[in-house]
Protein backbone atom coordinates (compact mmCIF):
# COMPACT_ATOMS: atom_id res chain seq x y z
CA UNK A 1 0.00 0.00 0.00
CA UNK A 2 2.76 2.05 0.78
CA UNK A 3 4.33 1.58 -2.53
CA UNK A 4 1.29 3.70 -4.07
CA UNK A 5 3.53 7.42 -3.06
CA UNK A 6 6.15 6.44 -4.89
CA UNK A 7 6.59 6.05 -8.64
CA UNK A 8 8.95 2.96 -9.60
CA UNK A 9 12.40 4.49 -8.85
CA UNK A 10 14.31 5.79 -11.89
CA UNK A 11 18.10 5.74 -12.12
CA UNK A 12 18.25 8.91 -9.66
CA UNK A 13 15.77 7.97 -7.50
CA UNK A 14 17.68 4.46 -7.46
CA UNK A 15 21.05 6.57 -6.35
CA UNK A 16 19.04 8.89 -3.66
CA UNK A 17 17.42 5.86 -2.11
CA UNK A 18 20.58 4.28 -1.78
CA UNK A 19 22.86 6.93 -0.56
CA UNK A 20 19.57 7.31 2.20
CA UNK A 21 19.79 3.33 2.70
CA UNK A 22 23.43 3.90 2.91
CA UNK A 23 23.11 6.81 5.47
CA UNK A 24 20.25 5.13 7.09
CA UNK A 25 22.67 1.67 7.75
CA UNK A 26 25.45 4.36 9.09
CA UNK A 27 23.09 5.93 11.66
CA UNK A 28 21.68 2.67 12.99
CA UNK A 29 24.78 1.05 12.94
CA UNK A 30 26.34 3.42 14.82
CA UNK A 31 23.64 3.85 17.50
CA UNK A 32 23.55 -0.15 17.83
CA UNK A 33 27.92 0.23 17.89
CA UNK A 34 27.66 2.62 20.40
CA UNK A 35 25.12 0.51 22.68
CA UNK A 36 27.35 -2.42 22.51
CA UNK A 37 30.41 -0.58 23.09
CA UNK A 38 29.19 0.61 26.02
CA UNK A 39 27.92 -2.92 27.43
CA UNK A 40 31.54 -3.76 26.28
CA UNK A 41 33.31 -1.36 28.52
CA UNK A 42 30.87 -1.79 31.64
CA UNK A 43 31.56 -4.75 31.47
CA UNK A 44 28.00 -6.56 30.14
CA UNK A 45 29.57 -9.12 28.19
CA UNK A 46 32.25 -10.51 30.62
CA UNK A 47 31.11 -14.40 31.10
CA UNK A 48 30.96 -13.57 35.12
CA UNK A 49 27.82 -11.38 34.10
CA UNK A 50 26.49 -14.48 32.64
CA UNK A 51 27.27 -16.73 34.67
CA UNK A 52 24.12 -17.07 36.33
CA UNK A 53 22.06 -18.36 33.63
CA UNK A 54 24.44 -21.79 34.56
CA UNK A 55 22.77 -22.70 37.42
CA UNK A 56 19.80 -24.77 37.87
CA UNK A 57 17.95 -22.96 40.88
CA UNK A 58 18.02 -19.64 38.72
CA UNK A 59 16.91 -21.39 35.95
CA UNK A 60 14.20 -23.21 38.24
CA UNK A 61 13.29 -20.27 39.84
CA UNK A 62 13.28 -18.47 36.59
CA UNK A 63 11.18 -20.77 35.06
CA UNK A 64 8.60 -20.68 38.22
CA UNK A 65 8.81 -17.04 37.69
CA UNK A 66 7.64 -16.88 34.48
CA UNK A 67 4.82 -19.30 35.69
CA UNK A 68 3.65 -16.99 38.43
CA UNK A 69 3.31 -14.43 35.30
CA UNK A 70 1.15 -16.97 32.96
CA UNK A 71 -0.76 -17.82 36.36
CA UNK A 72 -2.24 -13.95 36.77
CA UNK A 73 -2.36 -13.84 33.02
CA UNK A 74 -4.25 -16.84 32.96
CA UNK A 75 -6.47 -16.00 35.02
CA UNK A 76 -6.77 -12.76 34.98
CA UNK A 77 -7.63 -13.13 30.90
CA UNK A 78 -10.77 -15.76 31.58
CA UNK A 79 -12.09 -13.87 34.53
CA UNK A 80 -12.10 -10.57 32.20
CA UNK A 81 -13.23 -12.11 29.73
CA UNK A 82 -16.33 -13.01 31.82
CA UNK A 83 -16.54 -9.76 33.18
CA UNK A 84 -16.40 -8.65 29.84
CA UNK A 85 -19.20 -10.81 28.54
CA UNK A 86 -21.66 -9.72 31.42
CA UNK A 87 -21.10 -5.84 31.22
CA UNK A 88 -21.44 -6.23 27.51
CA UNK A 89 -24.73 -8.12 28.03
CA UNK A 90 -25.71 -5.18 30.90
CA UNK A 91 -24.81 -2.23 28.08
CA UNK A 92 -26.58 -3.79 25.39
CA UNK A 93 -30.01 -4.49 27.48
CA UNK A 94 -33.13 -2.75 26.97
CA UNK A 95 -33.89 -1.86 30.77
CA UNK A 96 -32.72 1.08 31.99
CA UNK A 97 -32.01 -0.50 35.50
CA UNK A 98 -29.27 -2.84 34.10
CA UNK A 99 -27.78 -0.66 31.12
CA UNK A 100 -27.06 2.62 33.22
CA UNK A 101 -25.21 1.29 36.24
CA UNK A 102 -23.10 -1.14 33.57
CA UNK A 103 -22.43 1.96 31.54
CA UNK A 104 -21.15 3.46 34.36
CA UNK A 105 -19.11 1.12 35.38
CA UNK A 106 -17.50 0.15 32.52
CA UNK A 107 -16.47 3.78 32.01
CA UNK A 108 -15.30 4.37 35.39
CA UNK A 109 -13.20 1.10 35.48
CA UNK A 110 -11.87 2.08 31.77
CA UNK A 111 -10.55 5.63 33.29
CA UNK A 112 -8.91 4.53 36.39
CA UNK A 113 -5.31 3.66 35.63
CA UNK A 114 -4.54 -0.22 36.28
CA UNK A 115 -1.83 0.90 38.75
CA UNK A 116 -4.01 3.17 40.38
CA UNK A 117 -6.63 0.26 40.90
CA UNK A 118 -3.99 -2.63 41.76
CA UNK A 119 -2.36 -0.30 44.61
CA UNK A 120 -6.50 0.50 45.48
CA UNK A 121 -6.68 -3.20 46.12
CA UNK A 122 -3.79 -4.09 47.59
CA UNK A 123 -2.41 -1.06 50.31
CA UNK A 124 -5.94 0.72 50.46
CA UNK A 125 -8.52 -2.62 50.90
CA UNK A 126 -5.78 -4.93 51.44
CA UNK A 127 -6.70 -8.17 49.98
CA UNK A 128 -3.46 -10.41 51.10
CA UNK A 129 -1.18 -12.10 48.48
CA UNK A 130 -0.05 -9.13 45.92
CA UNK A 131 -1.72 -11.91 43.72
CA UNK A 132 -5.10 -11.21 44.56
CA UNK A 133 -5.01 -7.73 43.71
CA UNK A 134 -3.27 -7.89 40.24
CA UNK A 135 -5.71 -10.34 39.23
CA UNK A 136 -8.49 -8.60 40.28
CA UNK A 137 -7.07 -5.23 38.69
CA UNK A 138 -6.34 -6.86 35.24
CA UNK A 139 -9.74 -8.56 35.44
CA UNK A 140 -11.32 -5.04 36.04
CA UNK A 141 -9.57 -2.71 33.58
CA UNK A 142 -9.25 -5.58 30.57
CA UNK A 143 -12.61 -6.86 31.11
CA UNK A 144 -14.39 -3.05 30.87
CA UNK A 145 -12.40 -2.84 27.65
CA UNK A 146 -13.64 -5.76 26.46
CA UNK A 147 -16.97 -5.24 27.44
CA UNK A 148 -16.92 -2.37 24.85
CA UNK A 149 -15.20 -4.36 21.96
CA UNK A 150 -17.90 -7.34 22.58
CA UNK A 151 -20.75 -4.42 22.48
CA UNK A 152 -19.20 -2.65 19.68
CA UNK A 153 -18.85 -6.03 17.39
CA UNK A 154 -22.55 -6.72 18.17
CA UNK A 155 -23.29 -3.32 17.65
CA UNK A 156 -21.49 -3.51 14.06
CA UNK A 157 -23.41 -6.90 12.73
CA UNK A 158 -25.92 -5.85 10.33
CA UNK A 159 -29.65 -4.94 11.73
CA UNK A 160 -31.49 -7.29 9.43
CA UNK A 161 -29.73 -10.49 11.50
CA UNK A 162 -31.45 -9.11 14.59
CA UNK A 163 -34.67 -8.55 12.79
CA UNK A 164 -34.40 -11.96 10.92
CA UNK A 165 -34.10 -13.74 13.91
CA UNK A 166 -36.78 -11.81 15.89
CA UNK A 167 -39.22 -12.41 12.56
CA UNK A 168 -38.45 -16.10 13.18
CA UNK A 169 -39.64 -16.28 16.61
CA UNK A 170 -36.51 -16.21 18.87
CA UNK A 171 -36.63 -14.59 22.03
CA UNK A 172 -34.18 -11.65 22.90
CA UNK A 173 -31.66 -14.35 25.00
CA UNK A 174 -31.84 -16.53 21.93
CA UNK A 175 -31.72 -13.76 19.63
CA UNK A 176 -28.51 -12.48 21.38
CA UNK A 177 -26.82 -15.62 22.36
CA UNK A 178 -27.94 -18.43 19.15
CA UNK A 179 -27.29 -15.25 16.50
CA UNK A 180 -25.49 -12.19 17.47
CA UNK A 181 -22.93 -12.77 20.10
CA UNK A 182 -21.28 -15.88 17.51
CA UNK A 183 -21.04 -13.47 14.90
CA UNK A 184 -19.61 -10.66 17.03
CA UNK A 185 -17.09 -12.88 19.06
CA UNK A 186 -16.01 -14.11 15.20
CA UNK A 187 -15.53 -10.58 13.64
CA UNK A 188 -14.33 -9.19 16.62
CA UNK A 189 -11.42 -12.26 17.87
CA UNK A 190 -8.52 -10.58 16.28
CA UNK A 191 -9.23 -7.31 18.48
CA UNK A 192 -9.96 -9.25 21.42
CA UNK A 193 -6.38 -11.04 21.46
CA UNK A 194 -4.86 -8.00 20.75
CA UNK A 195 -6.71 -6.74 24.25
CA UNK A 196 -5.14 -9.96 26.08
CA UNK A 197 -1.62 -9.21 24.70
CA UNK A 198 -2.30 -6.21 26.62
CA UNK A 199 -3.33 -7.61 29.71
CA UNK A 200 0.19 -10.15 29.30
CA UNK A 201 2.04 -7.46 29.45
CA UNK A 202 -0.06 -5.45 32.42
CA UNK A 203 0.91 -8.42 34.72
CA UNK A 204 4.14 -7.20 34.58
CA UNK A 205 2.65 -4.10 37.39
CA UNK A 206 2.82 -6.91 40.06
CA UNK A 207 6.64 -6.03 40.35
CA UNK A 208 5.45 -2.45 41.64
CA UNK A 209 3.46 -4.79 44.81
CA UNK A 210 6.10 -7.44 45.11
CA UNK A 211 4.23 -9.70 43.15
CA UNK A 212 7.06 -12.63 42.98
CA UNK A 213 6.73 -12.56 38.61
CA UNK A 214 9.03 -12.67 36.24
CA UNK A 215 9.91 -9.15 36.59
CA UNK A 216 10.63 -9.38 40.64
CA UNK A 217 12.64 -12.13 40.16
CA UNK A 218 14.72 -10.06 37.96
CA UNK A 219 14.78 -7.51 40.32
CA UNK A 220 16.26 -9.72 42.92
CA UNK A 221 18.62 -11.77 40.71
CA UNK A 222 20.09 -8.50 39.32
CA UNK A 223 21.21 -7.81 42.87
CA UNK A 224 22.79 -10.83 43.30
CA UNK A 225 26.67 -9.98 44.45
CA UNK A 226 27.94 -12.96 43.87
CA UNK A 227 27.31 -13.08 40.33
CA UNK A 228 28.73 -9.56 39.98
CA UNK A 229 24.95 -8.05 39.82
CA UNK A 230 24.23 -8.91 36.79
CA UNK A 231 21.17 -6.68 35.99
CA UNK A 232 21.60 -5.40 32.48
CA UNK A 233 21.92 -9.08 31.10
CA UNK A 234 19.01 -10.17 33.50
CA UNK A 235 16.54 -7.05 31.87
CA UNK A 236 17.80 -8.07 28.05
CA UNK A 237 16.80 -12.15 29.08
CA UNK A 238 13.86 -11.16 30.75
CA UNK A 239 12.64 -8.99 28.13
CA UNK A 240 13.70 -11.27 25.55
CA UNK A 241 10.98 -13.86 27.24
CA UNK A 242 8.31 -10.93 27.29
CA UNK A 243 8.66 -10.36 23.51
CA UNK A 244 8.38 -13.98 22.64
CA UNK A 245 5.34 -14.31 24.97
CA UNK A 246 3.39 -11.39 23.39
CA UNK A 247 4.75 -12.24 19.62
CA UNK A 248 3.00 -16.05 20.42
CA UNK A 249 -0.28 -14.27 20.91
CA UNK A 250 -0.03 -11.27 18.63
CA UNK A 251 0.72 -14.45 15.99
CA UNK A 252 -2.24 -16.21 17.33
CA UNK A 253 -4.31 -12.96 16.52
CA UNK A 254 -2.62 -12.81 13.09
CA UNK A 255 -3.61 -16.29 12.20
CA UNK A 256 -7.08 -15.87 13.77
CA UNK A 257 -7.39 -12.97 11.45
CA UNK A 258 -6.81 -14.35 8.42
CA UNK A 259 -8.77 -17.68 8.76
CA UNK A 260 -11.06 -15.36 9.52
CA UNK A 261 -10.65 -13.27 5.96
CA UNK A 262 -10.66 -16.45 4.50
CA UNK A 263 -13.97 -18.01 5.74
CA UNK A 264 -16.87 -17.23 3.22
CA UNK A 265 -19.43 -17.12 6.08
CA UNK A 266 -17.58 -14.68 8.05
CA UNK A 267 -19.08 -11.00 8.66
CA UNK A 268 -17.39 -8.21 7.13
CA UNK A 269 -15.78 -6.71 9.63
CA UNK A 270 -18.33 -3.83 10.46
CA UNK A 271 -16.85 0.28 10.52
CA UNK A 272 -16.81 -0.22 13.98
CA UNK A 273 -14.48 2.65 15.01
CA UNK A 274 -13.83 1.43 18.70
CA UNK A 275 -13.99 4.34 20.74
CA UNK A 276 -11.66 3.15 23.38
CA UNK A 277 -8.44 4.68 25.35
CA UNK A 278 -6.23 2.71 25.95
CA UNK A 279 -3.01 2.11 23.93
CA UNK A 280 -4.44 1.88 20.08
CA UNK A 281 -3.08 0.63 17.13
CA UNK A 282 -5.30 0.90 14.35
CA UNK A 283 -5.59 -1.22 11.21
CA UNK A 284 -7.00 -0.64 8.42
CA UNK A 285 -9.25 -3.97 7.46
CA UNK A 286 -8.31 -5.17 3.61
CA UNK A 287 -10.33 -4.09 1.00
CA UNK A 288 -12.96 -2.15 2.94
CA UNK A 289 -10.30 1.10 3.96
CA UNK A 290 -12.29 1.32 7.26
CA UNK A 291 -11.31 1.34 10.66
CA UNK A 292 -11.14 -1.04 13.25
CA UNK A 293 -8.68 -0.09 16.17
CA UNK A 294 -7.25 -2.33 18.68
CA UNK A 295 -5.76 -2.20 22.00
CA UNK A 296 -2.29 -2.68 22.85
CA UNK B 1 -12.93 14.97 52.42
CA UNK B 2 -10.47 15.93 55.27
CA UNK B 3 -8.07 13.43 53.55
CA UNK B 4 -7.93 15.59 50.60
CA UNK B 5 -8.04 19.41 52.03
CA UNK B 6 -5.42 18.18 54.95
CA UNK B 7 -3.04 17.25 52.08
CA UNK B 8 -3.84 19.88 49.30
CA UNK B 9 -0.46 20.02 48.85
CA UNK B 10 0.66 16.63 47.89
CA UNK B 11 -2.40 15.93 45.47
CA UNK B 12 -1.03 19.68 43.58
CA UNK B 13 2.56 18.40 43.34
CA UNK B 14 1.87 15.11 42.12
CA UNK B 15 -1.08 15.98 39.59
CA UNK B 16 1.60 18.90 38.50
CA UNK B 17 4.07 15.91 37.71
CA UNK B 18 1.77 13.60 36.15
CA UNK B 19 0.66 16.42 33.71
CA UNK B 20 4.27 17.31 33.12
CA UNK B 21 5.20 13.89 32.53
CA UNK B 22 2.22 13.77 29.98
CA UNK B 23 3.29 16.89 28.52
CA UNK B 24 6.66 15.91 28.11
CA UNK B 25 6.49 12.00 26.92
CA UNK B 26 3.10 13.01 24.85
CA UNK B 27 5.59 15.92 22.80
CA UNK B 28 8.81 13.07 22.80
CA UNK B 29 6.40 10.31 21.08
CA UNK B 30 4.46 12.55 18.85
CA UNK B 31 7.67 13.50 17.19
CA UNK B 32 9.61 10.17 17.17
CA UNK B 33 6.26 8.66 16.40
CA UNK B 34 5.99 10.62 12.95
CA UNK B 35 9.25 10.10 12.59
CA UNK B 36 9.28 6.47 12.81
CA UNK B 37 5.65 6.48 10.90
CA UNK B 38 7.73 8.42 7.74
CA UNK B 39 10.29 5.36 8.09
CA UNK B 40 7.97 2.65 7.81
CA UNK B 41 6.38 4.21 4.70
CA UNK B 42 9.98 5.65 3.12
CA UNK B 43 10.75 4.31 -0.10
CA UNK B 44 14.01 2.58 1.03
CA UNK B 45 13.67 -1.27 2.30
CA UNK B 46 15.82 -0.73 4.78
CA UNK B 47 14.69 2.48 6.76
CA UNK B 48 10.74 0.35 7.16
CA UNK B 49 12.88 -3.15 8.32
CA UNK B 50 14.28 -0.94 11.07
CA UNK B 51 10.78 1.28 11.66
CA UNK B 52 8.77 -2.18 11.67
CA UNK B 53 11.89 -3.96 14.34
CA UNK B 54 11.76 -0.67 16.50
CA UNK B 55 7.63 -1.38 16.82
CA UNK B 56 7.72 -4.76 17.17
CA UNK B 57 9.94 -4.64 19.60
CA UNK B 58 8.55 -1.82 22.05
CA UNK B 59 4.76 -2.81 21.08
CA UNK B 60 5.69 -6.33 22.39
CA UNK B 61 7.86 -5.23 25.64
CA UNK B 62 5.83 -4.30 28.91
CA UNK B 63 6.03 -0.61 29.94
CA UNK B 64 6.94 -1.76 33.58
CA UNK B 65 10.04 -3.24 31.95
CA UNK B 66 11.25 -0.65 29.71
CA UNK B 67 11.07 1.77 33.10
CA UNK B 68 13.00 -0.54 35.03
CA UNK B 69 15.57 -1.02 31.95
CA UNK B 70 15.86 2.40 32.50
CA UNK B 71 15.77 3.06 36.45
CA UNK B 72 17.98 0.19 37.06
CA UNK B 73 19.90 -0.83 34.41
CA UNK B 74 20.57 1.95 32.27
CA UNK B 75 22.93 3.71 34.73
CA UNK B 76 24.75 0.47 34.69
CA UNK B 77 25.52 1.24 31.24
CA UNK B 78 27.54 4.58 32.53
CA UNK B 79 26.05 6.95 29.42
CA UNK B 80 24.88 9.69 31.13
CA UNK B 81 23.44 9.57 34.47
CA UNK B 82 19.63 10.58 34.40
CA UNK B 83 17.16 11.53 36.88
CA UNK B 84 14.37 9.16 37.59
CA UNK B 85 12.35 11.92 35.53
CA UNK B 86 13.97 12.24 33.44
CA UNK B 87 14.40 7.99 32.72
CA UNK B 88 10.27 8.17 33.38
CA UNK B 89 10.39 10.11 29.96
CA UNK B 90 12.35 8.92 28.27
CA UNK B 91 10.80 5.12 28.57
CA UNK B 92 7.28 6.83 27.76
CA UNK B 93 8.62 8.24 25.18
CA UNK B 94 9.96 5.35 23.56
CA UNK B 95 7.09 3.11 24.67
CA UNK B 96 4.16 5.24 23.34
CA UNK B 97 6.43 6.20 19.98
CA UNK B 98 5.52 3.00 18.69
CA UNK B 99 2.09 3.17 19.03
CA UNK B 100 2.09 6.39 17.60
CA UNK B 101 3.84 5.66 14.82
CA UNK B 102 1.27 2.45 14.34
CA UNK B 103 -1.14 5.01 14.01
CA UNK B 104 -0.23 7.28 11.86
CA UNK B 105 0.56 4.83 9.22
CA UNK B 106 -3.01 3.51 9.58
CA UNK B 107 -3.70 6.54 8.94
CA UNK B 108 -1.94 7.30 5.82
CA UNK B 109 -3.11 3.43 4.52
CA UNK B 110 -6.67 4.90 4.73
CA UNK B 111 -6.12 7.39 2.30
CA UNK B 112 -7.29 5.42 -1.51
CA UNK B 113 -5.07 4.70 -3.15
CA UNK B 114 -6.47 7.11 -6.56
CA UNK B 115 -5.71 10.36 -4.30
CA UNK B 116 -1.40 9.24 -4.20
CA UNK B 117 -2.09 7.94 -8.04
CA UNK B 118 -3.29 11.73 -9.07
CA UNK B 119 -1.10 13.39 -7.02
CA UNK B 120 2.01 11.25 -8.86
CA UNK B 121 0.40 11.60 -12.06
CA UNK B 122 0.59 15.44 -11.42
CA UNK B 123 4.20 15.50 -11.04
CA UNK B 124 4.35 15.72 -7.03
CA UNK B 125 7.14 13.65 -5.31
CA UNK B 126 7.23 11.60 -2.36
CA UNK B 127 7.79 14.55 -0.10
CA UNK B 128 5.03 16.32 -2.13
CA UNK B 129 2.45 13.46 -2.28
CA UNK B 130 2.75 13.52 1.76
CA UNK B 131 2.80 16.59 2.70
CA UNK B 132 -0.13 18.33 0.41
CA UNK B 133 -2.32 15.34 -0.19
CA UNK B 134 -2.07 12.31 1.85
CA UNK B 135 -1.08 13.20 5.07
CA UNK B 136 -4.03 16.23 5.15
CA UNK B 137 -6.73 13.37 4.71
CA UNK B 138 -4.84 11.23 6.44
CA UNK B 139 -5.17 13.40 10.00
CA UNK B 140 -8.99 12.24 9.72
CA UNK B 141 -8.26 9.01 10.69
CA UNK B 142 -5.33 9.77 12.66
CA UNK B 143 -6.36 12.32 15.14
CA UNK B 144 -9.56 10.30 17.27
CA UNK B 145 -6.85 6.95 17.79
CA UNK B 146 -4.24 9.42 18.58
CA UNK B 147 -5.97 10.43 21.49
CA UNK B 148 -6.97 7.21 22.90
CA UNK B 149 -3.01 6.60 22.67
CA UNK B 150 -2.67 10.11 24.49
CA UNK B 151 -5.30 8.82 27.06
CA UNK B 152 -3.46 5.67 27.85
CA UNK B 153 -0.11 7.84 27.69
CA UNK B 154 -1.75 9.76 30.54
CA UNK B 155 -3.04 6.85 32.70
CA UNK B 156 0.33 4.79 32.00
CA UNK B 157 2.32 8.02 33.68
CA UNK B 158 0.88 6.31 37.08
CA UNK B 159 3.80 3.42 36.66
CA UNK B 160 6.63 6.06 37.24
CA UNK B 161 5.04 5.94 40.90
CA UNK B 162 6.96 2.50 41.06
CA UNK B 163 10.33 3.99 39.99
CA UNK B 164 10.23 7.04 42.03
CA UNK B 165 9.31 9.58 40.47
CA UNK B 166 6.27 11.68 43.04
CA UNK B 167 3.80 11.86 40.85
CA UNK B 168 -0.27 11.00 41.20
CA UNK B 169 0.40 7.14 41.85
CA UNK B 170 2.98 7.96 44.00
CA UNK B 171 0.71 10.44 46.56
CA UNK B 172 -0.07 6.82 48.54
CA UNK B 173 3.64 6.77 49.73
CA UNK B 174 3.40 10.18 51.40
CA UNK B 175 0.00 9.83 52.90
CA UNK B 176 0.94 6.50 54.78
CA UNK B 177 3.85 8.46 55.73
CA UNK B 178 1.75 11.00 57.52
CA UNK B 179 -0.47 8.15 58.87
CA UNK B 180 -3.43 9.11 56.48
CA UNK B 181 -5.65 6.05 55.57
CA UNK B 182 -4.57 4.95 51.89
CA UNK B 183 -7.80 3.94 50.69
CA UNK B 184 -9.33 7.53 50.59
CA UNK B 185 -6.23 8.98 49.18
CA UNK B 186 -6.03 6.65 46.28
CA UNK B 187 -9.91 7.17 45.90
CA UNK B 188 -9.33 10.62 45.44
CA UNK B 189 -6.60 10.03 43.04
CA UNK B 190 -8.54 7.81 41.09
CA UNK B 191 -11.57 9.95 40.85
CA UNK B 192 -9.20 13.10 39.56
CA UNK B 193 -7.68 10.70 36.94
CA UNK B 194 -11.54 9.99 35.94
CA UNK B 195 -12.13 13.86 35.57
CA UNK B 196 -8.63 14.10 33.60
CA UNK B 197 -9.82 11.50 31.15
CA UNK B 198 -13.46 11.78 30.47
CA UNK B 199 -13.26 14.75 28.67
CA UNK B 200 -10.30 13.66 26.55
CA UNK B 201 -12.86 10.34 25.59
CA UNK B 202 -15.64 12.35 25.13
CA UNK B 203 -13.35 14.98 22.98
CA UNK B 204 -12.40 11.55 21.20
CA UNK B 205 -16.14 10.34 20.53
CA UNK B 206 -17.06 13.63 19.32
CA UNK B 207 -13.98 13.68 16.45
CA UNK B 208 -14.65 10.16 15.90
CA UNK B 209 -18.73 10.54 14.86
CA UNK B 210 -18.07 13.58 12.85
CA UNK B 211 -15.12 12.78 11.11
CA UNK B 212 -15.99 8.45 10.58
CA UNK B 213 -18.11 9.98 7.74
CA UNK B 214 -15.42 11.23 5.43
CA UNK B 215 -15.84 9.82 1.93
Amino acid sequence: MSSVLFDLPGPRARARHRLLAVVGVVVIAAIIGFVIYRFAVTGQFASRMWEWLLYEKVQLDLVSSLLATLQAFALGAVLALVFGAVFAAGRLSDHAVLRVPSTAIVEFFRAVPLVVMIFIFHYGIGLGAPFNSVVLGLMLYNGAVLAEIFRSGVESLPRGQREAAYALGMRKTQVMLLVLLPQAVRAMLPTIVSQLVVLLKDTALGFLITYPELLYYARYLGGIAEFGRPLVPVTMVVAAMYIVMCLLLTWLAHYLERRNRRSKKAVPTAPTALGEDGDVAVTAVAGTGQLTSQQY
Amino acid sequence: MDVLLDNLDLFERGFLNTIQLFVLAAIGSLVLGMVLAMLRVSPVPFLRAAGTAYVTLFRNTPLTLIFFFFAFAFPLLEIVSISYFTAAVTALSLYTAAFICEVVRSGINTVPVGQAEAARALGLGFGQILTSVVLPQATRAVVPPMVSTLIALLKNTTVAAGFSVAEAGAIRDYLSERGEPALTGLLWVALFFVILVVPMTLLQRSLEKRWSVAR
